[in-house]
């Protein structure tokens, strides 16, 4: 259960500084973005990148089952997961049959998404997450706070201490070269010693049956290539057509996830080695429920960039945790209350409509629509905001007509001039309590001068 | 040409001096400026927050004071997106497309239907302009980063073109200042923070004026310029514009 984003944006803030350090963090990243995207077809890339998303959700079915035979008679294993507790079970189920007990598991928002680590490790099976930041958030007990970069909240002195804690670095080493060399150490001898490797997918062409893994750190290549167990875990929407697809599916990933022309590691893998066993584990757990729902459906298109999560002030200025979902920022707004309405309520709200999340999807999906659209679900459903309801059908009342609201504003603005500043700037008033003066009360409407100069009648 | 003045509901009571500065610029173009629109609220407000039941009479009303006019123009970017965009939806009825036919933000009113793109007049200020994000992205009266775009449109156009007035380059020219309707109380820590960043990169480059075409974000960055930044002088473009034009 989401305790509510503003009050958990409240307590990010708090620490000021760290709070604009992570700001600008991210900014920085929405400024490689803007570089690496300045290309004259990148809005034509986008275009095509949504079409292709939009078409591959449109053959769903279709291309799972192509995938499927493609994939299968090229001796990968592949099964259906309804929810997450049958893709945890089949997952367990393949590491049982293999007798796999050492897991190096790369970055995958699926797994997060059906809480297969603390699954796994309960059933007596180590998992060592190989991507540096999910390993940096791993080891200090905590989920990922950005899709994209999930320790980007951790400061590097504070992963040098936690290093130094788990790892047993030097006290006192920060420099990032030290701290990732050892990571290197630390994660080499997980990925040697593991006895299978699962990775995500950030696609599944139905035309090959193969599996697409981007990483910057080779690690799930490391993982996939030398233990004798390969299982990726792909959420059914990752599913596209063709291999050419990639062509334009690749360069608009990396550009708006890292700003990188392509990732330093894009691996297509399309059968096991000999003597190596390889599954693919196609998971819905919600997802077929969202193709059918028209106005929503379009947030399937969603390939993880994260450039929504880097571009959003209100991201940027609360941290990931805010959301309480797997998924953070606005794409994780519009994709968590289809989970959960009543326990995600808040995350509709936790924007400004500022409009940046929609021009900066890559695949072009129109969140700030599907905000909206989930904010007037809320009210139907009622879980809106404590209050929402009664304000604002007090206040349709009072804007319906000329003659209400010059009655409730001229009482409104002699409030504000009458009325004590301390009383009316109180604890209880969110306009003020956070470091805002109320509006200064002019003693005249613009209609009342109006009709005082005999304009209006 | 004859245009209807529509007064947005806070401005009507908050900012009266927008209101005003618009019909006196209007006018000194050379417009019949008509005061007989009378509904007071699009009804964003209510349409915003999720309550679209409660925005259908404000927009109801709002519809049909529109029929009688060919152009209406509105000192709100936010609200001149939300009668184009969703009034229409709400509504219904043919009132309700003609309304988001004819309802213009005023900076793209003097620039497009009245063909006045710069205007002759005088500013000698550091000015840094404030952008709402409903009318860059929503009306994309201004460049979005996201989009590679030069800054440009209407307002900056008209800014440019002023004898004595120098733009302030910001670190991030679109972002938004964290007013966002019901937002700002219902996320006060973050509007207050995003308000208070905004005010920083805009003094941090030595404006001395911030002006904006959406009164709700003033109302929100005055507010908190109040406490933080009391030398900076925040005007609507009505305001600019007419004080320019004199």
């Amino acid at each position: 259960m989401n305790g509510g984003h503003p009050e958990a944006a409240a307590t990010f803030l708090r620490d000021a500084p760290r709070a604009a350090w992570h700001d600008d963090s991210l900014w920085f990243m929405r400024e490689r973005r803007d570089r690496a995207t300045a290309l004259p077809e990148w809005e034509s890339l986008r275009t095509a990148g949504a079409a292709l998303k939009a078409h591959a959700m449109s053959r769903l079915g279709e291309l799972l089952e192509q995938f499927e035979r493609q994939a299968t008679a090229n001796g990968v294993t592949v099964h259906w997961a309804r929810d997450a507790a049958e893709h945890n079970s089949v997952v367990l189920g393949i590491l049982q049959g293999a007798g796999a007990t050492r897991v190096a598991k790369s970055k995958s928002m699926l797994t997060e998404e059906c809480g297969l680590n603390p699954f796994l490790e309960a059933s007596g099976i180590e998992v060592v997450d190989t991507d540096l930041g999910e390993r940096i958030v791993q080891l200090a007990h905590e989920p990922p706070s950005h899709i994209v970069i999930p320790a980007i909240h951790w400061k590097k002195e504070e992963i040098g201490e936690l290093f130094h804690r788990t790892m047993g670095t030097a006290k006192g080493e920060s420099s990032p070269d030290a701290l990732a060399a050892a990571a290197r150490h630390h994660l080499r001898d997980a990925l040697l010693h593991a006895n299978a490797a699962i990775t995500g997918a950030n696609a599944i062409v139905a035309e090959t049956g193969g599996v697409v893994v981007c990483t910057n750190e080779g690690n799930a290549d490391l993982g996939m290539h030398s233990a004798p167990v390969h299982i990726a875990c792909v959420g059914i929407e990752k599913v596209i057509a063709t291999r050419d697809d990639l062509g334009v599916l690749l360069r608009i990933l990396a550009r708006s996830a890292t700003g990188q022309p392509v990732t330093a590691y894009t691996t297509h893998v399309t059968s096991p080695r000999p003597g190596a066993a390889m599954h693919v584990v196609l998971v819905d757990n919600g997802r077929t429920a969202r193709l059918a729902d028209a106005e929503m459906r379009s947030a399937l298109h969603c390939i993880r960039c994260g450039a929504c999560l880097n571009t959003c002030p209100v991201y940027r200025r609360s941290g990931g945790y805010s959301y309480g979902h797997v998924i953070q920022g606005p794409i994780g707004a519009i994709l968590a209350p289809a989970v959960d309405l009543s326990a995600h309520r808040s995350l509709p709200f936790a924007s400004t409509l500022c409009g940046s999340c929609g021009d900066v999807c890559p695949v072009r999906i129109d969140i700030p629509a599907q905000l909206l659209a989930w904010r007037s679900r809320s009210a139907a459903a009622g879980t809106l905001p404590s209050g929402y309801a009664t304000i604002f059908a007090l206040l349709g009342r009072v804007l319906s007509s000329q003659g209400n609201f010059a009655r409730t504003g001229r009482w409104g603005r002699r409030a504000l001039r009458w009325i004590p500043a301390a009383w009316l700037s109180g604890r209880w008033n969110p306009w003020t309590r956070s470091g805002r003066e109320l509006p200064l009360a002019p003693t005249e409407s613009f209609r009342e001068s109006m009709r005082r100069e005999g304009r209006l009648p | 040409m004859r245009v209807a003045l529509a007064v947005p509901c806070y401005v009507d009571q908050l900012r009266p001096q927008a209101a005003r500065a618009t019909m006196v610029l209007l006018e000194r173009l050379g417009c019949d400026v008509s005061l007989a629109f009378d509904a007071p609220c699009c009804g964003q407000p209510m349409f915003n927050a999720g309550v679209v039941s409660a925005a259908r009479d404000a927009a109801s009303t709002w519809a049909a004071s529109s029929a009688a006019f060919d152009f209406i123009v509105m000192p709100s970017g936010s609200c001149t997106h939300h009668v184009r965009h969703h009034l229409p939806g709400i509504v219904g009825s043919d009132e309700g497309a003609h309304a988001a036919r004819v309802t213009f933000e005023l900076c793209e009113f003097i620039a497009g239907p009245l063909g006045t793109p710069q205007l002759a007049g005088r500013f000698p200020h550091r000015v840094a302009m404030h952008l709402g994000c409903h009318a860059r992205r929503g009306l994309r009266l201004g460049g979005s980063s996201e989009l590679h775009e030069p800054p440009g449109g209407p307002m900056h156009t008209l800014l440019a073109g002023l004898d004595g007035l120098t733009l302030v380059p910001l670190d991030r020219p679109d972002e938004c200042c964290g007013f966002g309707g019901s937002f700002a109380v219902g996320e006060p820590d973050v509007s207050v923070a995003m308000g208070r960043d905004r005010l920083t990169d805009i003094t941090a480059h030595g404006a001395e004026v911030m002006v904006s075409s959406d009164p709700s974000c003033l109302l929100h960055l005055e507010g908190i310029a109040r406490r933080g930044a009391p030398a900076l002088r925040t005007l609507h473009i009505a305001e600019l514009l007419e004080e320019a034009t004199r």
